[in-house]
């Protein structure tokens, strides 16, 4: 009957019908609180991570479209989270996307659906194309988001310099893509890693197109010395977009590291890790270092988020060891750990800068925060969670991350990684500082804004269980943990 | 759950409803469920000393809960003889910190309350955990309710003092989380700390294990030359801020050479002996010095809580059943002795509102009720026989002398020292005129503060007379751990 494997997108064909049909009904909605335009988007939303979490539950993998896409758990989970990571963000951009102009349509909705769509596609992706493809449908509409304010000047910067330098990047991506297809003569990810594996072709083409798709996935993921847009977007852009650019967005560029490098490329492991170790170590310094000297909020977030990629990034490299994949799962599936535990944290602290802001006011500086415990002790909890669990202190979810993440290096046993192990504390020793700055300002400074903190009752009680989660997630990390390792195991062991 | 799961788990339970009693207008209900909460958490720990059997070494009390599946990781608690005394003195000295407190915090009661309470319950976990993660988690823990204490109700200086206390406590611990990761993988996946104490290593894993937990537990000691946090600290901590510091906090990185450094590098702990020796009798000796010259009176008291953690260290590495008990007991006495001078010294405080030895003299003649427990206090603090001071120091100072005459002799430089300059300070601080108008003001100690002085002042006095319970307690453990030490893991 299903020949073709529609089941395989399920979510996706939801997400697109529902798209075109709020965009169809928000013509018919008038005013900035565009409510039914919000209550059928978070309704789809919902509906998706169900199925794609459903689907994830049932653990099987399963290719679609002559192995164009693939329907795998770590997938599948990718995009529950990624979709519960949208409707948070949405939740905590309404009130502040209709006090900034960015309401007299419904674009944020539909393009976020949009954009959330192409994370979906990135993630299903089997084949170099469909990938390339949900890149480009993601980053497409995160430009367009970007520049929704169109009278802030700030914003449209933002845009272009989003743009021109995220079409060189995917300009690259594709590059190396087509280095790897005329090597391998194939686009599927399974035939390029068969082809690779029989060892005919010849290594240095291979290593050629390997250095491109590892910039274009490191641009992706904003990591040092691919970093140049993160601050400058996330400051520029209003706070609700950077929060889809920095939230779910993070999910995809994960899965398109872990398809690309892992599933097509894992005979090439030496080779890119050691570019892999490269940027980690580059994103490391630069984050860690260049956040301490920000006093906008945002800003800072954008280096420490560097910072926090290159972790995932030594997650991932301690994969191989000695041509033995042994210690693979063991590593992505700390990768993903980390990735997931990152994108709840970074949430929940954008949270708080949205609902702290109002209209013509942006809450985006650390002073801004000052003596919020005064003001507001749920945000600021909120907020010293979050703080606390960048930083990597227990018992927050970030320590356990880090923990995972730092295990898989020493067990690989060998002296550079421990020796990279042992750089990587150091470093987050230079992040405590920053970070606990942050709780300083909102604990030991007094408040020199005295106005009532309001925000609607649906975003305050996202944000408690968001900053709930992160500390209850620190407590209880054993169900989480075992769901990506079983992702992984599951997915890479097929 | 057993007794030793609540004593852990009943200060953090009621300090997190603390937490959550915000408004205005609450704060006698904060208050005195913050009393009923501190009193309960003492009350879990009685059954605890009746249940204790002596004579073994063993774990006692133990539970065992898996915790993380994926890493081994586990929720294994248990007590033995050199834990034990830790947990009611933890909740001891969080009672009378929630008591000093009563009247002099107005602002934000609850989140003070609760910050004391939850550090409370941190740090018996500290204490009891027998599993590596599970005790790193607890150790890195107290640093936030610290931290937020310091710098929410310290001193002018108090956002630099938070830092210095957060980051220099953190670079040490981070450090020996990559040692405890280490010792995960060489013992084939297991965090648990007594299978680590038989895991033979080999002499540079040994060595390298060995000064990353140094990192982190001399930073915490403190030791010299990485004690320079403290004195910053203490002096912009609030009152019960710095008194639960030096009684408990101070004892973690102590505690950590124990369950940590000895047992699982007993090679490298022999080799390096020496060099912990050295830094324990500079302690001792160049910090006394120091202590004597300081004109802030917690700065003083916290150059000498580095002179007497120096005399548990010493004891530590002397490698005598005299010397590590007398480190014990050293620690259970500098616990209520510190507590009870920086308590003190709030009490003066808090009506003068300087710290500095020159803005006082006479007090006695004002506060003659307070000047006699103050005395008590200083006379403990020099080590006068009779009070808990003197136990574990002569311990401590006969092992050393056994061990090598030269380095008891320097240990016991530190009687004349810490005489000098506690009574030195006593001298200048009470006795003499009435040296001013605003100390002529002074009044009288009230019945809250004749309430802690008393009790702190009897747990001194007690176990400087009958200190046998504290010493049965421990005795099989030390035996145990030296019996342990003693034999080289080298494979």
């Amino acid at each position: 009957m299903d020949t073709f494997g529609w089941a395989t997108l399920t979510p996706e064909i939801l997400l697109l019908v529902m798209a075109c049909v709020i965009a169809l009904v928000d013509l018919r909605v008038t005013g900035t609180r565009r409510t039914l335009t919000y209550t059928l988007t978070l309704l789809t939303l919902a509906a998706t991570a169900l199925i794609a979490g459903w689907q994830a539950v049932q653990g099987g993998t399963a290719y679609g479209f002559s192995n164009m896409v693939v329907n795998d758990p770590m997938g599948n989970w990718l995009k529950c989270f990624a979709s519960v990571a949208m409707m948070a963000t949405l939740v905590y951009s309404r009130s502040y996307a209709g006090e900034r102009d960015m309401m007299r349509g419904g674009e944020l909705f539909i393009l976020g659906m949009f954009s959330l769509l192409g994370m979906f596609v990135m993630i299903g992706g089997n084949n170099f194309l469909v990938i390339y493809l949900g890149l480009e449908l993601l980053t497409l509409s995160s430009y367009a988001l970007v520049a929704l304010r169109r009278d802030d000047t700030t914003a449209t910067e933002a845009a272009m310099k989003y743009f021109v330098l995220g079409a060189m990047a995917s300009g690259f991506l594709l590059y190396g893509l087509s280095m790897l297809y005329g090597a391998t003569g194939s686009l599927d990810l399974g035939q390029v890693l068969k082809a690779i594996s029989s060892g005919q072709i010849r290594h240095q083409v291979l290593v050629f197109g390997v250095v491109f798709i590892v910039a274009g996935i490191a641009f992706k993921l904003g990591v040092a010395p691919f970093h140049m847009w993160v601050p400058d977007v996330y400051q520029g852009a209003p706070t609700a977009i950077t929060l889809i650019i920095g939230g779910a967005t993070k999910f995809a560029a994960f899965a398109m590291a872990m398809r690309l490098l892992v599933e097509g490329l894992l005979p090439l492991a030496i080779d890119w890790q050691q570019m892999l170790a490269v940027l980690a170590v580059a994103s490391l310094l630069v984050g860690n270092l260049a956040a301490i000297a920000q006093s906008n909020l945002k800003r800072m977030l954008a280096y420490s988020t560097i910072s926090q990629m290159g972790f995932v990034l030594l997650g991932m490299m301690s994969g191989v060891v000695r041509g033995d994949a042994a210690s693979a799962y063991n590593a992505y599936s700390s990768a993903m750990f980390y990735i997931v535990s990152y994108v709840l944290t970074t949430l929940a602290a954008f949270g708080v800068i949205l609902l702290l802001s109002r209209k013509g006011f942006e809450s985006d500086e650390i002073s801004d925060l000052a003596g919020l415990n005064q003001r507001s002790p749920l945000y600021a909890a909120v907020m010293a969670v979050c703080m606390f669990s960048m930083a990597g202190v227990p018992p927050m979810v970030g320590f356990y991350a880090k923990l995972a993440v730092l295990q898989a290096l020493v067990t690989s046993g060998l002296p550079l990684y421990v020796g990279l192990a042992a750089f990587a504390v150091v470093m987050s020793l230079i992040g405590a500082f920053y970070y606990i700055r942050v709780v300083k300002v909102m604990y030991f400074d007094a408040p020199v804004d005295a106005t009532p903190v309001v925000a609607g009752a649906d975003a305050r009680l996202v944000l408690a269980l968001n900053g709930a989660l992160v500390l209850v997630l620190g407590l209880l990390p054993g169900g989480l943990m075992a769901l990506c390792a079983q992702a992984i195991v599951k997915t890479l062991g097929t | 759950m057993g007794w030793l799961s609540l004593a852990i788990w009943t200060p953090i339970a009621f300090g997190a409803v603390l937490l959550a009693l915000g408004k205005q207008g609450q704060e006698g209900l904060v208050r005195w469920l913050a009393l009923a909460g501190s009193l309960l958490s003492l009350l879990v720990t009685v059954p605890l000393y009746q249940g204790f059997r002596l004579g073994t070494a063993a774990m006692q009390f133990v539970e065992r809960h898996t915790w993380v599946e994926r890493f081994n990781i586990h929720y294994h608690v248990g007590l033995d003889g050199l834990s034990f005394w830790f947990v009611p003195l933890t909740a001891f000295i969080t009672v009378i910190v929630v008591i000093a407190a009563w009247e002099v915090i107005t602002e934000r009661v609850n989140q003070y309350m609760g910050a004391f309470l939850i550090l409370s319950g941190l740090m018996i976990g500290v204490f009891s955990a027998l599993d590596g993660i599970l005790f790193y988690v607890f150790f890195e823990a107290t640093l936030i309710p610290m931290y937020l204490i310091i710098g929410i109700w310290g001193g002018p200086n108090k956002i630099y003092a938070a830092f210095k206390f957060f980051l220099y406590t953190l670079l040490g611990s981070l450090l020996t989380l990559v040692a405890l990761i280490y010792l995960y993988t060489q013992s084939g996946g297991s965090f648990d700390i007594a299978t680590w104490h038989r895991l033979p290593l080999s002499s540079t894993a040994q060595t390298l294990i060995f000064f990353a937990f140094f990192a982190a537990f001399a930073v915490k000691v403190p030791m010299w030359p990485v004690h320079t946090w403290l004195p910053d600290v203490h002096v912009e901590a609030p009152t019960g801020g710095s008194a639960v510091l030096a009684a408990i906090m101070l004892k973690l990185g102590a505690y950590g050479f124990l369950r940590f450094s000895l047992p699982i590098a007993p090679d490298a702990s022999h080799r390096w002996a020496w060099l912990m020796i050295a830094l324990s009798l500079v302690a001792v000796v160049y910090v006394g010095l120091v202590a004597m010259v300081q004109k802030d009176m917690k700065k003083l008291v916290a150059y000498s809580s580095v002179a007497h953690m120096g005399f548990v260290t010493l004891g530590f590495f002397v490698f005598s059943d005299l010397g590590m008990a007398g480190g014990i007991v050293q620690m259970i006495a500098h616990g209520f002795v510190s507590g009870a001078m920086f308590l003190s010294i709030g009490v003066l405080y808090d009506r003068m509102h300087s710290r500095d030895i020159a803005a006082y003299g006479g007090v006695v003649n004002v506060m003659p009720r307070f000047a006699a427990f103050a005395l008590l206090f200083a006379m403990a603090n020099c080590g006068l026989p009779g009070t808990a001071g003197f136990v574990g120091e002569w311990m401590v100072i006969l092992a050393a002398v056994k061990a090598n005459f030269w380095i008891g002799l320097l240990a016991a430089t530190a009687l004349i020292f810490g005489a000098a300059y506690t009574l030195w300070m006593f001298k200048r601080v009470y006795l003499g005129p009435v040296a001013n108008e605003h100390v002529r003001e002074l009044t009288d100690i009230n019945g809250r503060e004749f309430l802690i002085m008393a009790l702190l002042a009897i747990a001194v006095l007690y176990m400087g007379i009958y200190p046998k319970p504290f010493t049965d307690v421990m005795d099989a453990s030390v035996a145990e751990l030296l019996r342990h030490v003693a034999v080289s893991k080298l494979p």
